[in-house]
């Protein structure tokens, strides 16, 4: 069906043991150009873990992850950042004490050009500030009055949106999202929601991690099923219903065959 | 496939009364704040304000109490000069309680290394330079030994540099044998080493080069916390670790880097103590590391990490120096200087973690 379009990001085999615990058991997972990739399974299925193999967070005991064909082995998340891609952490993993423009930057800060950015690494807050501002107005997430303010004195949609901001301004190849919505109201959903749709207006493709069935089949363009640690079955939103999908994802219904992975 | 049922694709019912509703999303309210409420969030923005407020109020009072004695540029000059080794280990620690850990061995690290710099220079008879630099070398081995059981073995701080402490100090004993080196004898063998002893006259004041040397380890630090990308991971490890290490920033080295230089910044204190104490003491200093908490904490650091301005350490120090210099000159006894030092860590700390609180 797709086989001349080569998926950006693919895995094959990966295993991820923990002790005695093993959270991947040999997965496989394919993300295409262009498309919103939703990956849902029931608590303790494996989907943090997968997503955690994908950015460089944990390293994994086997198997091997492509990106746009070439080999590729994170062993932290700054490998992944490097390549491209960006992950929006469930625990949005901001520093609460650091502004929003510091946080924006975090691990990839702007130095001044000439003498002092190059032998003090003297860094540009300016240009950061500027930038943030940018970033935070473009997505057109949030008013912000001051981006110098502490992400602590943030409302939860807020810091929220600067996560995602600073995923989407930094990524290049692929957006990672672990339940961007899980922590939102109806408003700021919607908010997400459409910013997903604005990264993948760009082309950058997304992988949403989410509990929440009607998101779900609203953005995604195919569903990832995840079950007891490896990929179950790929299926389209518009061929099941949503109860089909949580019936996969909980084992009580067998997936189809064409589309089991 | 091309028949697609739109119907999932759709927004949900329930979020259609969403389209006329207030599109402003996130603004902040401008409520009225009480006269309390804005002092917090002022302070919350502000750390270094409280230390600064306290340090005013006490140089007026002190200047009531003690009367013109206290302002003269001598007794002035005098407080920073009884502050600078103290406000140099403080520094040092500073680094260390901004990653949210604590560092018991600062004392003993700057003893240390001032009496490897005395043997070598004067027992042994190697150059001065060479001697102080090997102190230096000595005091970045030592922090990074700290960093490294912190990091690798996944010690508590404050048991690891309980240990290096009481390590450190026995092989101070056992370099030092226990004897000083006594100041005729440096100046005939390293002069050098008692440099930072050595001071300009300005007016009536005396001014240390062990000062200028306090202020000026306090301006670099200052300097690379704020300016550089270094500094600015000191400052989200502290925050929240795991949060650094997912945004990229390798905290099990950057934490080694900040022990290290930590453990320099008292290498380079303990060559400054020489000059300020005339000699090697391997006994001097046996309560310098809990007053370099002192001074981090009066000057508004969080114990927590992650908070605080490198330079509030400077003003908690030169507060402990203004009370103690105050309650001399007014005549009170030595233990009340001691009493209010300990009143003044309490408050400090409890308005931290008032200042914590603060929400939006």
């Amino acid at each position: 069906m797709s086989n001349e379009i080569k998926p950006v990001l693919k895995a094959r085999g990966i295993v991820k043991r923990y002790g005695r615990v093993t959270a991947l058991n040999y997965a496989d997972f394919d993300l295409y150009p262009g498309e919103v990739l939703a990956v849902i399974g029931d608590n303790g299925a494996g989907k943090s873990s997968l997503i955690k193999a994908l950015s460089g967070a944990v390293t994994i005991d086997e198997g091997s992850i492509e990106l746009d064909g070439k080999p590729i082995h994170f062993t932290s998340p700054m490998h992944a950042r490097e390549a491209g891609i960006e992950t929006v952490y469930q625990n949005l993993a901001l520093s609460p004490a650091l502004s929003i423009a510091d946080n924006m930057f975090m691990g990839r800060e702007l130095r001044k050009k000439g003498f002092m950015g190059k032998y003090f690494g003297a860094l540009d807050h300016k240009e950061m500030q500027r930038l943030a501002r940018e970033k935070l107005n473009e997505l057109g997430l949030m008013t912000i009055q001051n981006i110098n303010q502490a992400v602590e004195t943030l409302s939860g949609g807020q810091r929220q949106g600067v996560a995602v901001a600073r995923a989407a301004a930094f990524g290049s190849r692929v957006v990672i999202m672990d339940e961007p919505t899980a922590a939102l109201g109806v408003k700021e959903s919607r908010r997400v929601l459409d910013l997903i749709a604005d990264v993948k207006a760009r082309g950058m493709p997304i992988v949403l991690i989410s509990h929440n069935m009607p998101h779900v089949f609203e953005v995604a363009d195919r569903i990832h099923v995840h079950r007891l640690g490896k990929r179950l079955c790929t299926i389209k939103p518009d061929d099941y219903s949503m109860s089909d999908a949580v019936a996969f994802m909980t084992g009580a219904k067998e997936p189809p065959a064409e589309s089991a992975a | 496939m091309s028949e697609t049922p739109k119907s999932s694709r759709q927004k949900q019912d329930f979020e259609h009364a969403l389209e006329s509703s207030d599109s402003s999303v996130a603004q902040f309210e401008h409520k009225h704040r009480s006269l309390f409420d804005s002092v917090q969030h002022f302070l919350h923005g502000n750390p270094t304000m409280v230390p600064v407020i306290v340090l005013i109020f006490s140089i007026i009072i002190f200047g009531f109490v003690a009367g013109s004695k206290f302002f003269s540029p001598f007794n002035l000059s005098l407080i920073m000069q009884q502050v600078s080794i103290i406000g140099i280990l403080a520094a040092a620690q500073s680094l260390v309680i901004l990653t949210a850990g604590i560092d018991l061995s600062v004392g003993a690290i700057m003893v240390l290394m001032s009496v490897i710099m005395g043997q070598l220079a004067v027992t042994i008879g190697i150059p001065a330079p060479i001697a102080i630099f090997v102190g230096f070398i000595g005091g970045i081995c030592a922090g990074a030994l700290n960093g490294f059981l912190v990091t690798r073995i996944k010690l508590p701080p404050f048991i690891v540099t309980l240990g290096t402490w009481n390590i450190f100090f026995a092989l101070n004993l056992w370099l030092s044998g226990a004897q000083s080196i006594r100041s005729q004898t440096l100046d005939e063998v390293a002069p050098l080493l008692k440099f930072f002893g050595e001071s300009i006259a300005l007016g009536g004041a005396r001014i240390t080069y062990g000062s200028i040397l306090m202020l000026l380890i306090f301006g670099v630090l200052w300097y690379i916390l704020n300016h550089t990308s270094w500094g600015r991971h000191v400052y989200a490890i502290g925050d929240d670790k795991e949060a650094a290490e997912l945004s990229g920033i390798r905290t099990n080295r950057t934490l080694i880097m900040v022990y290290g230089l930590a453990g320099l910044v008292c290498a380079i204190g303990a060559w400054a103590s020489i000059g300020r104490v005339g000699s090697v003491s391997p006994q001097s200093f046996q309560e310098a590391n809990l007053q370099s908490i002192t001074a981090v904490v009066i000057g508004g650091i969080s114990l927590f990490g992650g908070r605080g301005s490198i330079i509030g350490p400077l003003i908690g120090a030169l507060i402990v120096g203004v009370f103690n210099s105050g309650l001399r000159l007014a005549g009170v006894d030595v233990l009340w200087q001691v009493f209010a030092i300990g009143w003044l860590t309490i408050i400090a700390v409890a308005i931290d973690q008032w200042i914590r609180k603060v929400s939006s």
